[in-house]
């Protein structure tokens, strides 16, 4: 079996995953999530530290370095905005 | 560190994300998920800087430290009735790296040739990473009304769209077949980018929150692609995770409408010739003021109040909780009727009204409010229009079928507005024109200040 398909097989399943855990979000928290699963999103940046780290000429650390902080700004923006919404919900008036 | 050490962080780091997604989705939980999702984020970021293989740290940290900042700059110092405008533009950060990480891998020098697999992963990367970042880019524009809202429609425009992603996919044909170089890239990239601007321009501003929520959705996609082209799994789970978590939403977003996926993105809805509802002319409205609106809800039992976009543009949340307080204080049963789509993204208005700390057991969501809303004595709009409008109980309006607050059912309903002008959909109101409603002309916080202060001197 080869790696294509075990990263199809992730893909499927954890595709799935994500459908059965937000179908029962109430409304309330939609935007708070979407900002976080946006901040999930910017796991993009594992993928541009590797592919900077290697090395690999000058196109791939410029464009790798370019997504390093296109990523960075994802994580740490999403991840922050994300915690001051939620920090906004309390329970009592 | 060895390999295996590193390949064990990020199955932990997954397993993580999605934990914290799955406590995202309650409000008693959803600051834990959240720092738990962000702390799986960091055990990977720190996982991979550990990595043998990585050779040079000092770019590396420099790209860190430069999204660090700009990243926590913006998070704290914009306001939070830009926050869909902000999730835009990181979502757009987002898919425009990956984009670059499916490029930069398929450039490296000294590699083995990609293999056909590959390649077709980089291609969908880069395609559906470049549409998010122009796409998100334009939508920002229009939120931030840099960019007109209005639906940007041009002859032939579909069929423009229709050939560029044509050419987009011989692209990716091509690619897979081993043409990989840098040209060809750099053509795949700027087409990509024109179609995330066609794609987004013919759409109208009020749509916008449907857009970013399916860019979200996007950017995991061409996350996971990304994953695909490195043969990293955590990229593929996660980017997944995201990429069914933007569908759902838009999903549910769009039934919030009542209309579909496809009307929202080809209907170049709420632009263009508006037509007002037959007769006009002989109709009145009953204007009111502070003093009479305090009166009313000041001596009632039960009060709605149906927040809208005007709400949140005049900044009047805070007003609203203090009126709610003293209404509180004096007896008066207040509630708030928050339809799916009020503000500008669903939840929008929530986050707005906890920003001013009104408990979240206040907000009913629409058919719980609807459900009460016999027994209700006064119903205060504020700042909404299209989701009070009962035109939408009318088979031919432009609005049909779209679910609204019954405030029509109320005993009073009291509108706080600036103008009789329409709103997003462009069709006029006939509640305005109702016996038992009295339009209260003003900026939504100088209205509910006054009310407020009104209702102390009772």
């Amino acid at each position: 079996m080869g790696v294509w398909i075990l990263g199809l097989y992730v893909f499927v399943l954890s595709m799935m995953v994500g459908f059965e855990l937000i179908r029962k979000v109430p409304p309330t928290l939609h935007t708070p999530l979407m900002s976080g699963a946006n901040a999930i999103s910017g796991i993009t940046l594992v993928g541009a530290l590797l592919v900077v780290g290697e090395g690999g000429g000058r196109w791939t650390v410029i464009l790798g370095t370019a997504a390093v902080i296109f990523a960075t700004i994802n994580v740490v923006g999403g991840f922050l905005v994300t915690h001051r919404m939620l920090s906004m919900f309390r329970k009592q008036d | 560190m060895p390999p295996f050490v590193v390949e064990f962080a990020y199955v932990v780091s997954g397993f993580l994300f999605v934990l914290g997604l799955k406590r995202l989705s309650s409000p008693v939980t959803a600051p834990k998920g959240n720092a738990m999702a962000a702390g799986a984020m960091l055990l990977a970021v720190v996982a991979t800087l550990l990595d043998q293989q990585i050779i040079s740290y000092g770019t590396l940290a420099a790209g860190l430290v430069a999204g660090t900042v700009i990243g926590a700059l913006l998070a704290r110092l914009v306001q939070m009735t830009a926050m869909p405008q902000l999730v835009a533009i990181f979502n757009g950060f987002g898919g425009g790296a990956s984009a670059l990480v499916a490029a930069a891998e398929l450039l490296r020098e000294g590699g083995a040739n990609p293999g056909a697999a590959e390649a077709a992963a980089a291609a969908i990367g880069i395609l559906v990473g470049t549409v998010t970042f122009s796409g998100s880019a334009v939508a920002f524009g229009k939120l931030q009304d840099l960019v007109t809202q209005r639906p940007v429609t041009f002859p032939l425009q579909k069929v423009l769209s229709g050939l560029v992603f044509l050419a987009l996919l011989a692209g990716a044909v091509m690619m897979a077949l081993g043409e990989v170089g840098p040209e060809m890239l750099m053509a795949m990239g700027g087409l990509a980018f024109l179609l995330g601007i066609l794609l987004v321009i013919p759409i109208g501003g009020a749509d916008m929150p449907v857009v970013v929520s399916l860019l979200n959705s996007y950017s995991g996609l061409a996350a996971s692609a990304a994953g695909f082209v490195l043969g990293n799994p955590l990229l593929i789970l996660a980017g997944a995770l995201v990429g069914a978590a933007g569908l759902i939403l838009t999903q549910l977003m769009c039934r919030a409408m009542n209309r579909s996926l496809a009307n929202v993105a080809f209907g170049a809805f709420g632009g263009g010739a508006a037509v007002a509802a037959g007769d006009d002319g002989e109709r009145v409205v009953r204007r009111t003021g502070a003093e009479e609106v305090a009166m009313l809800l000041g001596y009632a039992s039960r009060v709605v109040i149906v927040p809208g976009y005007g709400l949140a543009v005049a900044q009047a949340q805070h007003e609203v909780k203090k009126l709610t307080s003293l209404l509180s204080d004096r007896g008066v049963d207040v509630v708030f009727a928050i339809h799916p789509v009020a503000g500008r993204m669903p939840g929008h208005m929530n986050v707005l009204l906890a920003e001013a700390d009104v408990s979240y057991e206040r907000l009913l969501d629409l058919d719980d409010a609807n459900g009460a809303m016999d027994r209700t004595d006064v119903a205060v709009v504020v700042g909404a229009n299209d989701v009070v409008n009962p035109e939408a109980r009318r088979p031919d309006s432009a609005i049909a079928g779209m679910p609204i607050v019954d405030v029509d059912r109320a005993k009073n309903v009291v509108v706080i507005k600036r103008s009789l002008s329409p709103g997003f959909a462009g069709i006029d109101n006939p509640l305005f024109y109702m016996d038992h409603t009295l339009m209260f002309f003003s900026d939504a916080r100088e209205a509910i200040s006054d009310l407020a202060r009104e209702v102390k001197e009772l």
